[in-house]
């Protein structure tokens, strides 16, 4: 099977941290890592490889940085990578992402894309179904569990919903997004990481990616980033010192008496 | 698309790095520098700049098409024929955004008989009801659902087309966003009309640490995914009157490329999705043991609420996974949220910092969870929720 896997370099969010004076974002030493989400997308397209034969290729669109995911997914298992990076690409939204990334798999052959279910930057989850459109196959979001038919034509998988899952089949190809339970992502070991400087990695910018520049980046982004700024603070949060019991109880039902909120 | 620094004009205020949310911009000397890989072009830095030295080019667009665009749309998602009740909270504020638009708002009903939820939403502010009701449409289904939603707005020109943020309106919204070549903007936590009749979308990221306004300047229909229960329906009107339109849309087995074989609820009985409920009672690590989750429920039967976990209990198996509040679990905004024994880790606080009161209880002063609350309790659950329990009752006994 021909399997591609789109990743994602996020900074891990939960060490960003508010400036408290100047109300911004502080990036600086923030450790950047793999979208949590796409290492499980890694992992099961390292799986189903083993059990059917193929390839992996992993691709991610990013900065120069972004290599370091690249070469972490090899180092995991996959065969080659493909990094769309130029500063043509920066500013891009979900539906500039997915297009660039699109102009490059659609030339491949590939039998299953399979997405994270989300970055935990953006957290936006639109990646994957608008890849799958412009890629023109089915999509099956947040996915649990997944299995191949014999003749390697169908797809059958768990897909998570609102009330539990729904059990989906499909015909390959398709495109699967990864979301918790799909399996437990692999740490690259030493010869996984030695192995992965050897495998094949293709840097591919605007100009070899052949597309037109207006479809790019922030120039082909439909949505705006108009204005980012620090959420409201929860101000005068009452804290009390449940020492005496009676009293902070006390204390609380009143307090949500008075808000109505009981 | 061109970013434009021009650094003789640049005077060495130092106000450009103070608002860049992403690190960008750095002191080089007495001016500055600007490390592209990092910048979104939010534009925050050509705003506060006093002397125009930080340019960005965007493209220019021909608006005049834009205008033949009008009208609020909502997406009115049902379950197994019952409405979501994110329906109703949409056909609310689609309202106040048809208002502010002197328009009309539309609601739209994809399912199986389901005709009868028109006046529910016409009550609820809608001036048109578009149904459209086949077996095909029985069960959700991506590509059905796609086509039936973009056969419907090509030709009518909606100007706003929004979904709730359910886990099928957001595999349905991009992929008809994508289809008709539009932007999309995802879980938004509020939604307004500026001076340009352009719908401004407001949603959190990073975690809930950034708030971002996002526009989509150039093309139309506007559409977005809404988080459920954000925005609270209004009182039903049940002398509105409106219009409702059946629409036929045939669609053939083989364009529907998915089959569902099967659907499993994880549901348990009688427990209430924390996606839907007005109070949830959500316990942490601290609960212990899964034995101790019977006070918790104790707490949500008397309030009516739901019961939620965080990731760890429901990793543990203490807890089905429809109950997880936070990232990789249910996004939730409650009117008064319970955090018991929970420590309030960013991925926590990212699916439940929205609720309009939260309350904790936590042993450890320091916990993070402190700094979301409205009111908080350093002790322990265990002595002092049987407590709140009692209280509770009491007050509710003596209404
Ligand atoms: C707060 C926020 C909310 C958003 N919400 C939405 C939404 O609801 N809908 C929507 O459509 N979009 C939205 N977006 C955008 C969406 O999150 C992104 O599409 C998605 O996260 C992927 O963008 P990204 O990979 O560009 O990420 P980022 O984290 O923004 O990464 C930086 C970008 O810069 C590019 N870049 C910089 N230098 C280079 C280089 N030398 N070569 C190649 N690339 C370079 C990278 O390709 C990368 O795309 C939002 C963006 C922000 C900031
Ligand atoms: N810049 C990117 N390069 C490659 N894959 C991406 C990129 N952005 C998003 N994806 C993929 O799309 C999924 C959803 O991302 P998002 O829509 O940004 O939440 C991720 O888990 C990745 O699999």
């Amino acid at each position: 099977m021909k399997i591609v896997v789109p990743i994602k370099q996020v900074p891990e969010v939960s060490e960003v941290r508010m400036n408290e004076e100047t109300g911004t974002l502080i990036r600086d030493g923030v450790p950047s890592i793999m979208n949590p989400f796409d290492e499980l997308a890694v992992e099961a397209a390292i799986q189903l490889k083993e059990a059917h034969g193929g390839e992996v290729t992993i691709i991610t669109m990013g900065p120069p940085q972004a290599k370091d995911v690249l070469l972490k997914a090899l180092a995991m298992g996959g065969d080659r990578a493909v990094h769309l990076t130029d500063v043509a690409f920066a500013g891009a939204d979900t539906w500039a992402t997915a297009f660039t990334l699109s102009e490059y798999i659609r030339k491949m052959d590939f039998d299953l894309v399979i997405c994270g279910k989300q970055a935990i930057d953006g957290d936006t989850a639109q990646v994957g179904p608008e890849l799958a459109e412009l890629l023109g196959v089915p999509q099956i979001c947040y996915v649990r569990k997944i299995e191949i038919s014999e003749d390697e034509k169908h797809i059958t998988a768990h897909r998570e919903t609102d009330e539990g899952y729904e059990v989906v089949k499909a015909k390959l190809p398709a495109l699967l997004t990864a979301t918790k339970g799909l399996n437990e992502p692999r740490l690259p070991n030493i010869m996984g990481i030695m192995k992965a400087k050897q495998k094949p990695f293709e840097e591919v910018n605007a100009e070899t990616l052949g597309t037109e520049l207006q479809l790019l980046g922030l120039d082909g982004s439909p949505t705006v980033v108009r204005k980012v700024y620090p959420p409201e603070k929860k101000k005068g949060g009452i804290i009390v010192d449940g020492e005496d019991t009676a009293a902070a109880v006390k204390q609380l039902v009143e307090f949500l008496t008075k808000k109505g909120a009981i | 698309m061109k970013f434009q620094y021009d650094r003789d004009t640049c005077n060495g205020c130092m106000l450009c790095p103070s608002v860049c949310n992403f690190g960008a911009i750095e002191k080089d000397g007495d001016k500055v520098k600007f490390d592209m890989n990092k910048c979104v072009y939010c534009g925050s830095c050509e705003e506060i700049c006093p002397v125009d030295a930080i340019h960005i080019e965007r493209r220019t667009f021909d608006k005049s098409k834009l205008l033949e665009y009008h009208n609020v749309w909502v997406f009115c998602e049902t379950n197994q024929g019952r409405l979501r009740s994110v329906a109703l909270e949409l056909a609310t504020e689609g309202r106040a955004l048809a208002d502010a638009l002197g328009e009309k708002l539309v609601a739209v009903i994809i399912g199986h008989e389901i005709e009868h939820h028109a006046d529910t939403l016409i009550h609820q502010g809608a001036d048109k009801v578009i149904i459209v009701d086949d077996k095909m449409f029985a069960d959700y289904t991506t590509d059905a659902y796609t086509i039936a939603m973009t056969s419907l707005i090509a030709p009518r020109k909606p100007s706003i087309v929004l979904f709730g943020a359910t886990g099928n309106g957001r595999d349905l919204a991009p992929r008809v966003a994508a289809r008709m070549g539009v932007g999309c903007t995802a879980d938004c936590t509020g939604l307004e009309i500026d001076d340009e009749r352009q719908l401004v979308q407001t949603r959190p990221a990073f975690g809930g640490n950034v708030i971002a306004e996002i526009i989509t300047p150039a093309r139309r229909p506007q559409i977005s995914t809404v988080r459920p229960n954000v925005f609270k329906p209004s009182e039903p009107d049940t002398s509105r009157t409106g219009e409702v339109e059946k629409v036929d849309i045939k669609i053939s087995p083989v364009q529907v490329r998915t089959r569902v074989l099967e659907k499993v609820s994880e549901v348990v009985e009688g427990m209430k999705s924390v996606e839907e409920a007005d109070i949830i009672v959500c316990s942490g690590r601290g609960i212990k043991d899964p034995a101790n989750l019977a006070l918790p429920k104790q707490l949500a039967d008397l309030l009516d609420a739901a019961v939620g976990g965080s990731r760890p209990i429901v990793d543990l198996g203490w807890l089905p996974p429809t109950q997880q509040v936070g990232q990789s679990g249910r996004t939730v905004c409650p009117k008064l949220y319970f955090a018991l024994g929970i420590s309030g880790q960013i991925q926590h606080l990212a699916g439940m910092s929205s609720s309009d009161l939260i309350v904790a209880i936590n042993k450890d002063p320091e916990a993070p969870i402190f700094s979301s609350s409205d009111f908080g309790i350093v002790g322990d659950i265990f002595t002092i929720l049987p407590e709140l329990i009692s209280e509770i009752k009491k007050v509710l006994d003596a209404r």
